[in-house]
C-alpha cells in the first residue's frame, strides 16, 4: 500500500490538494455506494453519511504520499487491492482475480478499470507512468487505479486518421494518451472491461504475458487473438481505440522532449512499454500486421525521425526497428494502426506523476502528446497497418492486399474512398461507453466527465451536480483565455435546473435557513454549497468563488471537526450535496410578498380551420378530464393551480365559470385593439370548485361555433389578455395558445404572409428567421416581467411564420407544439400526448436563473427559451422539467489549476403550489494548463449542443452560408489545434482526432445537413423556424437523438435490452429487416421490403408486405412476445422525449422512404448534404490547411 | 264673456297653453317695453282623453316656406274648395280626398273646437318601443337586489312587442346577448376607452353587409335571419335598416321572448367583482356604457323610440365622463370647488356626456338617467343627457327606497288606452302670423336648426330655430317658447285682426304609431298706448312668473349665479313700474292691480328657491331641481318656486296658509308641498300629544282624525306625482324640520321676533330678508324716480 501510494503519491498529491473538500468527498464515496441513499436519511439520523471511517481511508492516503517511497511492487499490489475492497467492496470482489492478470498485462490502468473503485484512481493515472517506468510498479499501481479507469476514462482516447492525398485513414488512437495518465486509464479500461466480459480471461492473460515478457511479441500474439476471435468489424474498430489507449500510456511517456529522457527509461523498459503498445495493437490484431507492420514501421519512425531529435530515441524505444522510413506507406494502412499507437501516448499519464522521472518526461508537455509520437512509434502503426488487413472491419484500410476487408475493393494505399466502417462509429462509442457504465457514477471528483447521454446510469450525488442537471464541454478547463483560444474549444454547460431525475434518485432536498433566507457570500452572493470553507472554527466562512470571508449568522454556526469540516457536514444538503433547493423567503417574491398560485389559461382558436380540424373538440373534450391532472405538490391534495379558459377567433370570448352560477358565461371582447380582461372573479377558478360550470362550458363550446365561418384570427391579443388576466389576478402561470392560422384580423401583432421561397439561401434569408413586427417582442418582455409563460400548439395548414408567433414563447420560456394539417384522427394521439404532458410537467413560474462562477471565467452568453433583460439574469416566466440553458464561458482572467473552475447555477423560482424556492447547482471542473488535457475531458454531445444553439441563433444574423463555414472553421480549428500541440507529429496526410472528440466530425456534420442550415426543397420556412426554436432548449441526450437519430434493427428483439444500435445509413439497413429509427422528434419503423414474413406477421399481423397499411399511426396490438416488446419500446421511447413520437410505417420503396431517408444522417443528404465519408475527408483537407 | 281667469283656464285646458300675455301689444318697441316677454307655456302633449286621434293626414299650405297646418283660424272658400292659410295668406286647394266638403260638412280640424288636433300618420311601419337598461353593477349588494327587482318586475310592465335590452357595467362594460342558450353571452368593453358608433357597430358585430361580410359569418345562430334579411337588404336604407336590427335583435330582442331569459340574466347579476381597494372608489365606466348604449341604438334604432335608462349607484370613476377620482380622499366636486375652478374632471366630462346627448338626441333617443346615492353622482354633469333628449332624472338615496322603486314603476304608467304616458322622438315646429316670431324655447328639447320666415333674430333660451327636438316627452312635459313681437310702431294691425301661432308636433306614440298634434291659437292684439289697461288685464301672472323663472334659471345655467338675481330684480322693479299705481317717491301709494298682486311674492320665492340659490345645495341637487323645474307644467312648477303649505287644526277643516313663519303654530299640523317633498310637521303641542299616545286612547278619536288627516292628503300627492316626492314626517324641534324652515317666509327671526308682539309663530334662524322687507324694499325702488 504504502509503497504504491507513494509512487503514486506524486501524482496523487495534485489532485488531492486541489480539492481538500473534495477530496475527502470522493473518499468517502466508495463508502457511502455501500449506502446509496446517502441523503435519506437526513430527516433522522444520518448514520449513513456518518461512516466517518471515510476520512480516515483518506487521511491514510494523504500520509501515505507524503512517505512516498518505491516500494515493492508486490507488497503494492496488495494493499492496494485491499483498500479497493475495504472501500467499494463489491467492485473489489471481482477485481482482485482479474486485477492481478490485468497488471500483468497491459499494467496499472487494465485493473483500474476493472475495479471500479472511484477515488483511488486519482492516484491511478500517475501509476500509468510508474508502470513504465517500472514495468511491476506499474502493474501494482494500476491496480488500485482501477477505479480511475471510469473516472477519467473517456478522455484519454485518440483517433488518428491519416490519409493520403485525399484518401483517408482513420485511425483511433488516444494520441494524448490522456497524457494524463486518467484519461487513458478511462479508454483503456473501457475495451478492457469489455475484452474481459466479451472475450474470455484467456485473452487477458495472454496479453499480459506479452507486456510482462517481450513487449514485442507478446503484442503480436494479443492481437492476434483478438482478430481471430469474435470481435465483428465495428468491435474492432472500437478496440482498436481502447486499445490504443492502452499501448499509448506505455509509450505516451516519451514526450518529444521529455521523453527523451526517459527514453533510457523506455529503452529499458521497451519491453514493458511495448507491451502496452502491443497490447493495443494486439487486441486489434497486431500479430497478424506485425509483418506488415514491421515493414511499415519504418516509414511511422521516419516521420518520427523527421521530428526534432528527440523523437528517435521514442522511437528505438517503442521499436528499435524504428528504421522503417518509408513514411508515404505508413500513413495509408499504418494510419490506423498508428492511432493505436498513440494511444499508447498513454505516457501522457505522467504528467500528474511528474515528480518522478518518468512522469516528468510526460509532464513535460504535451506529453500527452509525445505520445502521439510514441503512438507514430509508427512501428507499432506499422504493424498496424497490417492489422488493418486482419480487421475485419477494417478491411477497408489501405493495406489492400492484407485486409480480406469486408470493404472488399478497399482501395490500395492510396484510396479515395474511405471504408465507413474504418471511420469512427457513433454506434461503436456509444456501446463502449454502456459497457463501462455498470457503476453508479458519482459526482464527487472534480472534473471527472460523466458517462454519455445515451448511457443508462444511476448517479449519486456527492458534491457536484449530477449529469442530468449540468453537463459541460469541457471537464478540464484551459486555465488562461490563450489556452481557450488557441483551441477554439468551447466552454459551455448545458444546464437543465428542473431536470425529471429517474425514480431511483432522490430529488434535490428542501433546506429552509429560516427567516433570514439562505446563507449567501456577502460580496458575490454565492449561496452556501460545498465550495464554501468555513475558517476560524467555523464563525467565518470563505467563499469558493471570489475568496471573500463572510461572517457565519448565529442560528448557522456549526464548530468543525478536526479535520476542517463542520460537524453537520452530512446533515446539510447544501454543504455535502451538488444540487438542493431553499426555501425562499419574502425577500426573494415579487414585490415582496408571498406569491399566489400560478394559474394556467387555455386560449382555444374557434375559427373555421380550427373547428373543422376537429381540434376544438378534441380540447375540450381532453381538458375535461385533463384538468384533474393539473401538477401539484402533494399528490393527495388538489392541484393550487387555478384555470381560466377562452376562445377567439378575431375577438376574444371569455368565460365565468364560477362555481355559484348556473351555467357560464360568455363574455366577448372584440375591442383587440387594446387588450383587457373583462372579469376577475370567475375567470380563474379551482377545478374542483367550478367543475360543473367548467365541464358545461366544454361541452358547449364545439357546438357553439360548429357552424362559424369566421376565417381571420388574432394573435397578439390572445397573449395580452392572458397577460392582463395574470396582471389583474397577480400571479404568473401559463398560457395555452391552440392556435391554427397567421394572424391577418386587424389587431396589435397583426402579420401578413411573408413566405418567399426566393429568398432561401440568399442574404435575405436570415430576415426570415426574424420576427416580422417588434410588437411581440415587446409582448414578451412583459409577459417575462409578470411571470407569464406561453406554451403554443400550431395546427397551421399553410404557411403562420412561427419565426414570429414562437417569439413570446420563446422568450417566455414556453414550448411550441407544430402540428401541420392537424387530423383528427392521426395527430390526434400526439397532440393530445403532448398536451397531457405538458400541462403535468413539474415547473416553476416566475424564475430567475443565476449563474455564478469563480474568479476567473464568467458566463457570458446564454441559449435557450428565456429572456434576459440584463447581462446576468436569465429571466424565465416558466421553466419546465424539459428546458435546458446552455451557457458559454469565457475566461476574464487565470483559473488555477488547484481550485478548478466552479459554477452556482441557482434558479428561483414559484413552484406549481405558489412556493417560492431557490434550486441550486453547483458545478466544479477542473483547469489545465496543459492543452492535452484538455482535449483529453471533453464531451462531444455537449460541444455540438453547444454548436448547434450557437449556429442556429447565429442564422438570425448571418446567411446561412456563413454559418455553416463558422461551424466548419472552428471544429477544423479545434482539431487541428489538438494535432498542432497535441497528436504527435506524423504526416500532414494524418487525421488524427482526440479520442474523445472523434465523433465531432460526423455530429457536425449532422449539424450541417439539418433542415435549419441545409434544408430540403420540402422544407417550409416554418419548419425551420420551429426546429429553431426547439432546439434552442433541448439539452444533451435531445441533441443528440435529434442530430443522429438511432436506428435499430428489429430483427431480434430480446426483453430488458434495447438492440444495438446500427449507424445511420442506408447501406446498414437490410432488405431483409425491419427498423425502427428515432430522432426525439419522429419515430418511423422502415420495413425492408423482403423482411421475413414471421417478422411481418408478429408485428403486423399480416404476413404480406403488400397488406401493411403504411397511415398507420400506431401498431396493433398482437399477442405475441415480438409484439409486445417492440410496443414495450416504442413506448418506452415516447416515454423518454419531451415530446409524443407518431409512429410513421415506411416501406421501403415506398413515397415515404425519401423522408426517411433524410434522417440517415450518414448518407448524403437529397438537399446536397455531405456523407459522413465525405465530410470528413474535407474535414481533413481544412485542417491540413490550417496547419500549413 | 267670460273673465280672463276662465278664459286662460278654458285654453289651458284645452290647448295646454298659457302666456304670459293674453292680449298681445300690437308693436315690437310696445312689446318690449312690457317687460315680461311675449311667452307662452306649452304642454305638447296635454292628456285629452275627449281628444279622438283623426286617422287621416293634415292638409298643408302648399307654400314651401310656411306649410302651415289647415286649422279652425283658417278661411275656407266652400265653393272653390280653396282655403287660405292663416300664416301667409297662401290660397290652397283642398286635397281630392275633401271634395265633399260644404259649410255642413266640415272635416274635424275646420271645427272651432279642435283648436288642437290629433292626427295618426298612416304611412311607415309600426315601430317597436325599445328599452335599454344600462345598470351599474358598481353597489352594495341590497341596492344592486333592489334594483335588479325593479328590473324585473319593469319587464312585466313592457309591452309585449317591446325591445329590450341589458348593458351592464362596472369596471367594464358588458352588453348583453339576449336569448343565448346554454352559455350567457356579453359584449365587453374597456371603460376607459370612447368608441365611436363606427367602432361599436364593427366590435358588435352589427357592421353594414358590405363592411364585413366575415362579421357576420361569425354570428352563426343568426345565420338564417341573416340569409332571409339578405334579400332585403337590396331594396335600399329601409331594408338595410331592417338587417341592422336582426343583427341588432341578439342584443335587443321582443320582451315576449326574451323574459324568462333576461329575468334569470338579471337575477345573476352580480356585483362588479373587481377588487376594490380601501380608500379608493369602486372603478365605474359609467361614460363609456352610456356611450355605447347611445352607439348601439343609434346604428340599429335610428329615429325610433328607444329609452335609454341608466341606473347608476354612483359617479363615474374611470375613463373618459369620470366626474371623480378613484381617491376617497378627494371628494367630489361642490359648488365651493367649481367657483374656485377646483373641479378638474367636469368641463371635459360634461363634455362627454354632452356629445353623447346631442348624439341620442340627433338619432331621437331618450336618456334617463336614476341616480341612487348618498352622495352625488355627477349629475351636474350629465344632466344635459336628460334635459336635452326629453329624459327622466331621477335622484334618490337607495335603489332600495320606495321613492325610487315607486318612481320607476310610475314611469311605466298607462293612460286609459293602455298605452305608456309616453311619447317618443317628438319634433315640435312653431309658425307664426307675421307680426310675430319666435326666439326661442327653454324645456326639454333640443334645436333641429330650423331656419325659416318665424325665426326671430333676437334669441330667448334655445333659438334660431323654429323647430326643436323632444326625444321623450309625456303628457307633463311643458316647454316655454319665447316670441317676439315684430310689428312695427307705425304699421298698424287692421282693426280685429289676431296673432296667430300654431304648434305642430309630430311624435311616435307609446303605441309606435307616428301621429302629428296640431294646436293653432290666436290672440288679440292691442295698442300698448290706448289699451295698456287690457293688456294688464290679460296679464297672466303665474304663467309669467314661471316664464320668467325658467329665463332666470335658463341664465343661471349658462351665466354667472349673482347676474341673474339682479337682472331678476330689475325686471321685476320695471315691471311694477310699468303697470303699478303710484306716486312718484312715494312707496306707500304704491297698488299693483289685481292680476299683478302675486308676482312679486313669486319672485321673492324663486329668489330663495335651489333654482337661484345654489348655497346649501350640492351641483347634482341644483341640476336635478333644475332638470323637474324646467320640464314640470306650471301648476307643478309654481309649488317648486312656492311651496303649498296646508295647516290641520281642531280649529276648522284643513285650509291652506301663508307660507310664512308665522304658520308654524304649537297646535297645528303643517303639510308642506314642495313637490320635491311632502312634509308633515307637528306643531309643538300636538307632537307633545302624539308622544303621550293620545291619539291612542278611547275618547281622542278627533285626535287620531287630526293626525291622520295630513297623511292621507299627502298619501294621495305621493301616489299621484312623478317623480315621487320624498316623504318627511317631523315635528317641531325635528331635525327634518329644517325643510320646512328653511322655505317659509321668515317673517319672525331671532332678529325681529320680539317686535312682532305676541303673534305666535316660529322664528326661524336666518337672515334672509323676509317677503315684507322685500316688498317695502321693491315699493321704494318702483317708484323712486331715480330708477
Amino acid at each position: 500500500m504504502k509503497e504504491n501510494v507513494n509512487q503514486h503519491t506524486p501524482m496523487a498529491s495534485p489532485y488531492v490538494q486541489p480539492q481538500p473538500g473534495y477530496g475527502q468527498q470522493p473518499a468517502f464515496a466508495p463508502l457511502d455506494g455501500g449506502c446509496p441513499p446517502p441523503y435519506a436519511p437526513y430527516n433522522g439520523p444520518m448514520s449513513a453519511y456518518q461512516p466517518g471511517v471515510p476520512p480516515q481511508g483518506y487521511s491514510s492516503f494523504t500520509t501515505f504520499p507524503s512517505k512516498a517511497v518505491p516500494a515493492n511492487p508486490v507488497s503494492e499490489l496488495s494493499s492496494p487491492l485491499d483498500l479497493g475492497h475495504g472501500r467499494a467492496p463489491p467492485t473489489s470482489g471481482p477485481a482482485p482475480v482479474s486485477a492481478p492478470q490485468v497488471y500483468n498485462q497491459y499494467g496499472g490502468h487494465h485493473q483500474g478499470d476493472m475495479q471500479n473503485g472511484p477515488p483511488p484512481l486519482t492516484q491511478a493515472p500517475p501509476r500509468p507512468v510508474a508502470s513504465q517506468s517500472f514495468n511491476q510498479g506499474a502493474a501494482n499501481l494500476s491496480g488500485p487505479p482501477t477505479s480511475y479507469p471510469q473516472n477519467y476514462g473517456p478522455p484519454p482516447t485518440m483517433q488518428h486518421f491519416s490519409s493520403q492525398m485525399s484518401g483517408l485513414q482513420i485511425n483511433s488512437g488516444p494520441p494524448n494518451a490522456a497524457g494524463p495518465g486518467y484519461a487513458s486509464p478511462h479508454s483503456s479500461q473501457p475495451p478492457v472491461s469489455r475484452s474481459f466480459s466479451a472475450a474470455p480471461p484467456p485473452t487477458y492473460t495472454q496479453a499480459p504475458p506479452p507486456a510482462s515478457s517481450a513487449p514485442t511479441q507478446g503484442p503480436p500474439a494479443v492481437s492476434q487473438q483478438y482478430y481471430g476471435g469474435p470481435p465483428p468489424p465495428s468491435h474492432s474498430f472500437l478496440h482498436p481505440t481502447s486499445q490504443q489507449q492502452f499501448t499509448s500510456p506505455a509509450p505516451p511517456p516519451p514526450s518529444n522532449q521529455p521523453s527523451f529522457a526517459p527514453p533510457p527509461a523506455y529503452s529499458a523498459p521497451p519491453p514493458g512499454q511495448a507491451p502496452s503498445p502491443s497490447v493495443s495493437q494486439p487486441q486489434q490484431s497486431f500479430a497478424p500486421t506485425q509483418p506488415p507492420t514491421s515493414i511499415q514501421y519504418p516509414p511511422t519512425s521516419a516521420p518520427s525521425g523527421q521530428y526534432p531529435g528527440p523523437l528517435p530515441p521514442q522511437q528505438q524505444p517503442s521499436f528499435p526497428s524504428g528504421p522503417l522510413p518509408p513514411r508515404p506507406q505508413m500513413p495509408p494502412s499504418s494510419m490506423s494502426q498508428s492511432n493505436h499507437l498513440p494511444p499508447g501516448p498513454q505516457g501522457p499519464l505522467g504528467p500528474p506523476g511528474p515528480p518522478q522521472q518518468m512522469p516528468p518526461p510526460q509532464p513535460g508537455m504535451p506529453g500527452g502528446y509525445p505520445p502521439h509520437q510514441n503512438g507514430a512509434f509508427g512501428p507499432a502503426r506499422g504493424p498496424q497497418p497490417g492489422l488493418m488487413g486482419p480487421y475485419p472491419g477494417q478491411p477497408n484500410y489501405g493495406a489492400p492486399g492484407p485486409a480480406p476487408g469486408s470493404a472488399p475493393g478497399s482501395a490500395p494505399p492510396a484510396q479515395k474512398r474511405l471504408d465507413p466502417d474504418a471511420i469512427p462509429s457513433p454506434i461503436q462509442v456509444i456501446e463502449d461507453d454502456k459497457a463501462k457504465s455498470a457503476e453508479p457514477f458519482s459526482t464527487g471528483v472534480r472534473g471527472q466527465a460523466p458517462p454519455l447521454v445515451t448511457t443508462d446510469f444511476h448517479v449519486q450525488d456527492q458534491g457536484n451536480a449530477s449529469p442530468r442537471f449540468i453537463r459541460c464541454t469541457a471537464y478540464n478547463m484551459p486555465c488562461t483565455a490563450d489556452m481557450a483560444k488557441q483551441s477554439q474549444v468551447p466552454l459551455a454547460a448545458v444546464i437543465k435546473p428542473l431536470a425529471t431525475l429517474p425514480p431511483d434518485e432522490v430529488p434535490p432536498y428542501l433546506v429552509d435557513h429560516g427567516e433570514g433566507g439562505p446563507i449567501r457570500c456577502n460580496r458575490c452572493k454565492a449561496y452556501m454549497c460545498p465550495y464554501m470553507q468555513f475558517i476560524e472554527g467555523g464563525r467565518r466562512f470563505q467563499c469558493g468563488f471570489c475568496t471573500c470571508v463572510t461572517e457565519v449568522p448565529p442560528h448557522y454556526f456549526q464548530h468543525l471537526d478536526h479535520t476542517g469540516k463542520r460537524v453537520d457536514f452530512y446533515d446539510r444538503p447544501e454543504l455535502s450535496l451538488g444540487s438542493y433547493e431553499f426555501l425562499a423567503t419574502v425577500d426573494y417574491c415579487k414585490n415582496n410578498k408571498v406569491p399566489q398560485p400560478p394559474a394556467f389559461i387555455f386560449f382555444i382558436d374557434v375559427s373555421y380551420n380550427a373547428v373543422k380540424s376537429g381540434m376544438v373538440k378534441i380540447v375540450c373534450q381532453e381538458l375535461k378530464t385533463l384538468l384533474d391532472q393539473l401538477p401539484r405538490e402533494n399528490p393527495d391534495l388538489d392541484s393550487a393551480v387555478r384555470v381560466g379558459f377562452v376562445t377567439y377567433n378575431k375577438v376574444l370570448h371569455f368565460y365565468n365559470v364560477k362555481s355559484s352560477l348556473a351555467q357560464p358565461q360568455m363574455l366577448v371582447v372584440s375591442d383587440v385593439s387594446e387588450m383587457f380582461v373583462p372579469l376577475l372573479d370567475g375567470f380563474l377558478v379551482n377545478v374542483g370548485e367550478s367543475r360543473q360550470v367548467i365541464e358545461s362550458l366544454l361541452d358547449h363550446i364545439p357546438e357553439m361555433f360548429a357552424d362559424t365561418r369566421e376565417t381571420e384570427t388574432v394573435f397578439g391579443p390572445v397573449i395580452q389578455a392572458g397577460l392582463e388576466a395574470l396582471k389583474a389576478a397577480d400571479c404568473s402561470g401559463k398560457l395555452f395558445v391552440f392556435h391554427t392560422s397567421l394572424p391577418i384580423a386587424e389587431a396589435p401583432g397583426k402579420l401578413k404572409n411573408r413566405e418567399d421561397k426566393k429568398l432561401i439561401g440568399s442574404d435575405k434569408e436570415k430576415s426570415l428567421f426574424q420576427p416580422q413586427v417588434g410588437f411581440y417582442n415587446t409582448l414578451a418582455k412583459e409577459c417575462v416581467a409578470q411571470g407569464c409563460c406561453v406554451d403554443l400548439f400550431l395546427f397551421p395548414n399553410q404557411y403562420v411564420d412561427v419565426a414570429t408567433l414562437a417569439v413570446v414563447p420563446v422568450s417566455t420560456g414556453g414550448s411550441v407544439y407544430k402540428y401541420t394539417y392537424f387530423q383528427a384522427q392521426s395527430d390526434q394521439e400526439r397532440f393530445l400526448n403532448d398536451l397531457r404532458r405538458d400541462v403535468q410537467k413539474p415547473m416553476g413560474f416566475d424564475a430567475v436563473m443565476r449563474v455564478r462562477t469563480s474568479t476567473g471565467i464568467r458566463a457570458t452568453d446564454f441559449f435557450g427559451s428565456f429572456y434576459m433583460s440584463n447581462t446576468t439574469d436569465v429571466e424565465l416566466a416558466g421553466l419546465d422539467c424539459d428546458k435546458a440553458v446552455t451557457v458559454e464561458f469565457k475566461h476574464d482572467d487565470k483559473l488555477s489549476e488547484e481550485t478548478g473552475a466552479l459554477m452556482q447555477c441557482a434558479v428561483l423560482y414559484t413552484n406549481c403550489s405558489g412556493q417560492r424556492r431557490l434550486r441550486v447547482h453547483n458545478m466544479a471542473v477542473n483547469c489545465c494548463s496543459q492543452l492535452s488535457d484538455l482535449y483529453r475531458n471533453c464531451e462531444t454531445d455537449t460541444i455540438i449542443n453547444f454548436l448547434s444553439k450557437y449556429a442556429f441563433r447565429g442564422i438570425l444574423n448571418n446567411p446561412t452560408k456563413a454559418v455553416r463555414d463558422t461551424l466548419v472553421n472552428q471544429c477544423a480549428q479545434i482539431l487541428a489545434c489538438y494535432r498542432k500541440n497535441c497528436a504527435s507529429p506524423s504526416s500532414a496526410g494524418q487525421l488524427i482526432l482526440p479520442e474523445c472528440m472523434k465523433l465531432l466530425p460526423v455530429y457536425l456534420n449532422c449539424v450541417l445537413k439539418s433542415d435549419l442550415l441545409l434544408p430540403a426543397a420540402d422544407v417550409s420556412l416554418d419548419d425551420r423556424a420551429y426546429l429553431r426554436q426547439l432546439i434552442s432548449c433541448m439539452d444533451v441526450s435531445e441533441t443528440h437523438v435529434f442530430f443522429y437519430p438511432r436506428l435499430l434493427p428489429l430483427m431480434k428483439l430480446e426483453s430488458g435490452s434495447l438492440p444495438v444500435a446500427v449507424r445511420a445509413s442506408e447501406e446498414r439497413l437490410s432488405k431483409g429487416g425491419v427498423y425502427l429509427l428515432e430522432t426525439g422528434l419522429h419515430l418511423f419503423l422502415w420495413v425492408g421490403a423482403n423482411a421475413q414474413q414471421e417478422l411481418l406477421l408478429n408485428i403486423f399481423g399480416t404476413s404480406n408486405f403488400g397488406q401493411i397499411d403504411a397511415s398507420m399511426t400506431c401498431l396493433p396490438v398482437l399477442d405475441n412476445p415480438f409484439s409486445l416488446r417492440l410496443r414495450e419500446m416504442i413506448d418506452s421511447f415516447r416515454a423518454q422525449r419531451s415530446r409524443y413520437m407518431k409512429l410513421v410505417v415506411v416501406k421501403q420503396e415506398d413515397r415515404s422512404e425519401l423522408i426517411f431517408r433524410h434522417f440517415l444522417m450518414e448518407d448524403k443528404s437529397a438537399s446536397g448534404g455531405a456523407s459522413y465519408v465525405d465530410f470528413l475527408c474535407h474535414m481533413h483537407k481544412e485542417i491540413r490547411q490550417l496547419l500549413s | 264673456m267670460a273673465t280672463f281667469p276662465e278664459y286662460i283656464a278654458q285654453n289651458e285646458e284645452r290647448d295646454g297653453v298659457r302666456f304670459s300675455w293674453n292680449v298681445w301689444p300690437s308693436s315690437r318697441l310696445e312689446a318690449t317695453r312690457m317687460v315680461v316677454p311675449v311667452a307662452a307655456l306649452f304642454t305638447p302633449l296635454k292628456e285629452r282623453p275627449d281628444l279622438p286621434p283623426i286617422q287621416y293626414e293634415p292638409v298643408l299650405c302648399s307654400r314651401a316656406t310656411c306649410r302651415a297646418v289647415l286649422n279652425p283660424l283658417c278661411q275656407v272658400d266652400y265653393r272653390a274648395k280653396l282655403w287660405a292659410c292663416n300664416f301667409c295668406y297662401q290660397r290652397n286647394q283642398f286635397p281630392p280626398s275633401y271634395s265633399g266638403i260644404s259649410e255642413v260638412n266640415q272635416p274635424a280640424e275646420l271645427l272651432p273646437q279642435f283648436s288642437t288636433i290629433e292626427y295618426v300618420v298612416q304611412r311607415g311601419p309600426q315601430m317597436p318601443l325599445v328599452f335599454l337598461y344600462v345598470v351599474d353593477t358598481c353597489m352594495e349588494e341590497e341596492d344592486l337586489q333592489a334594483l335588479k327587482e325593479s328590473l324585473q318586475m319593469s319587464l312585466s310592465l313592457l309591452p309585449p312587442t317591446a325591445l329590450v335590452g341589458l348593458i351592464t357595467f362596472g369596471r367594464i362594460v358588458h352588453v348583453h346577448e339576449l336569448g343565448c342558450e346554454g352559455i350567457s353571452k356579453s359584449y365587453v368593453f374597456k371603460g376607459t376607452k370612447d368608441l365611436s358608433a363606427k367602432q361599436l357597430q364593427e366590435m358588435l358585430g352589427l357592421a353594414k353587409p358590405a363592411a364585413s361580410s366575415q362579421a357576420r359569418g361569425s354570428q352563426a345562430p343568426q345565420q338564417p335571419q341573416y340569409n332571409r334579411c339578405g334579400a332585403l337588404a337590396l331594396r335600399g336604407n329601409v331594408a338595410d335598416q331592417i338587417l341592422w336590427r336582426v343583427l341588432a335583435s341578439r342584443f335587443l330582442q321582443p320582451v315576449q321572448k326574451v323574459d324568462m331569459n333576461l329575468t334569470d340574466l338579471l337575477g345573476e347579476l352580480q356585483r362588479d367583482s373587481w377588487p376594490v381597494v380601501q380608500g379608493k372608489r369602486p372603478l365605474r365606466s359609467l361614460g363609456v356604457a352610456m356611450s355605447i348604449a347611445v352607439g348601439l341604438l343609434e346604428c340599429t334604432f335610428p329615429n325610433t323610440g328607444a329609452r335609454i335608462m341608466t341606473f347608476i349607484g354612483g359617479p363615474a370613476t374611470h375613463g373618459p365622463g369620470m366626474v371623480v377620482g378613484d381617491e376617497l380622499k378627494t371628494p367630489i366636486r361642490s359648488w365651493h370647488d367649481i367657483e374656485k375652478g377646483n373641479a378638474k374632471f367636469m368641463k371635459k366630462a360634461a363634455k362627454h356626456y354632452e356629445s353623447l346627448a346631442s348624439r341620442a338626441s340627433a338619432s331621437g333617443h331618450v336618456m334617463d338617467i336614476y341616480a341612487c346615492a348618498l352622495d352625488q353622482t355627477g349629475l351636474l354633469e350629465m344632466k344635459c343627457c336628460a334635459n336635452n333628449t326629453g329624459g327622466y332624472m331621477v335622484m334618490a338615496d337607495s335603489f332600495n327606497t320606495s321613492l325610487f322603486k315607486q318612481t320607476f314603476q310610475r314611469v311605466f304608467s298607462k293612460d286609459v288606452q293602455g298605452a305608456f304616458k309616453m311619447a317618443f322622438a317628438a319634433a315640435l315646429e312653431v309658425k307664426t302670423s307675421r307680426e310675430v316670431k319666435v326666439s326661442g324655447a327653454i324645456g326639454p328639447c333640443v334645436s333641429l336648426n330650423a331656419k325659416g320666415p318665424c325665426v326671430s333674430e333676437n334669441e330667448i333660451g334655445c333659438g334660431g330655430t323654429c323647430q326643436w327636438k323632444m326625444c321623450g316627452l309625456d303628457p307633463s312635459t311643458t316647454l316655454a317658447l319665447y316670441f317676439e313681437v315684430v310689428n312695427q310702431h307705425n304699421a298698424p294691425i287692421p282693426q280685429g285682426g289676431r296673432g296667430a301661432l300654431q304648434f305642430v308636433t309630430q311624435y311616435q306614440h307609446a303605441s309606435g304609431q307616428r301621429r302629428i298634434r296640431v294646436t293653432t291659437i290666436a290672440r288679440n292684439w292691442a295698442d300698448a298706448q290706448t289699451q295698456i289697461q287690457s293688456i294688464a288685464a290679460s296679464f297672466d301672472q303665474e304663467a309669467a312668473a314661471i316664464l320668467m323663472a325658467r329665463l332666470a334659471v335658463y341664465r343661471a345655467e349658462t351665466e354667472e349665479g349673482p347676474d341673474v338675481l339682479r337682472w331678476l330684480d330689475r325686471q321685476l322693479i320695471r315691471l311694477c313700474q310699468k303697470f303699478g299705481d303710484y306716486h312718484k317717491d312715494d312707496p306707500n301709494s304704491f297698488r299693483f292691480s289685481e292680476t299683478f298682486s302675486l308676482y312679486p311674492q313669486f319672485m321673492f320665492h324663486l329668489r330663495r328657491s335651489p333654482f337661484l340659490q345654489v348655497f346649501n345645495n350640492s351641483p347634482d341637487e341644483s341640476s336635478y331641481y333644475r332638470h323637474q323645474f324646467n320640464r314640470q307644467e306650471l301648476t307643478q312648477a309654481l309649488i317648486m318656486i312656492q311651496p303649498v303649505l296646508y295647516a290641520y287644526s281642531f280649529q276648522g277643516p284643513p285650509e291652506p296658509v301663508l307660507l310664512d313663519s308665522s304658520s308654524i303654530l304649537p297646535d297645528r299640523i303643517l303639510l308642506m308641498d314642495t313637490f320635491f317633498q311632502i312634509l308633515i310637521y307637528h306643531g309643538e303641542t300636538v307632537s307633545q300629544w302624539r308622544k303621550a299616545g293620545y291619539q291612542e286612547m278611547a275618547g281622542y278619536e278627533n285626535f287620531r282624525h287630526l293626525l291622520q288627516a295630513p297623511v292621507d292628503d299627502a298619501q294621495e300627492l305621493l301616489h299621484s306625482r312623478f317623480p315621487m316626492p320624498r316623504y318627511i314626517d317631523t315635528e317641531h324641534g325635528g331635525s327634518q324640520a329644517r325643510f320646512l324652515l328653511s322655505k317659509v317666509n321668515p317673517s319672525q327671526t331671532h332678529n325681529n321676533m320680539y317686535t312682532w308682539g305676541q303673534e305666535s309663530g316660529a322664528p326661524i334662524l336666518t337672515d334672509d330678508v323676509s317677503l315684507q322687507v322685500f316688498m317695502d324694499h321693491l315699493k321704494k325702488l318702483a317708484v323712486s324716480s331715480a330708477a
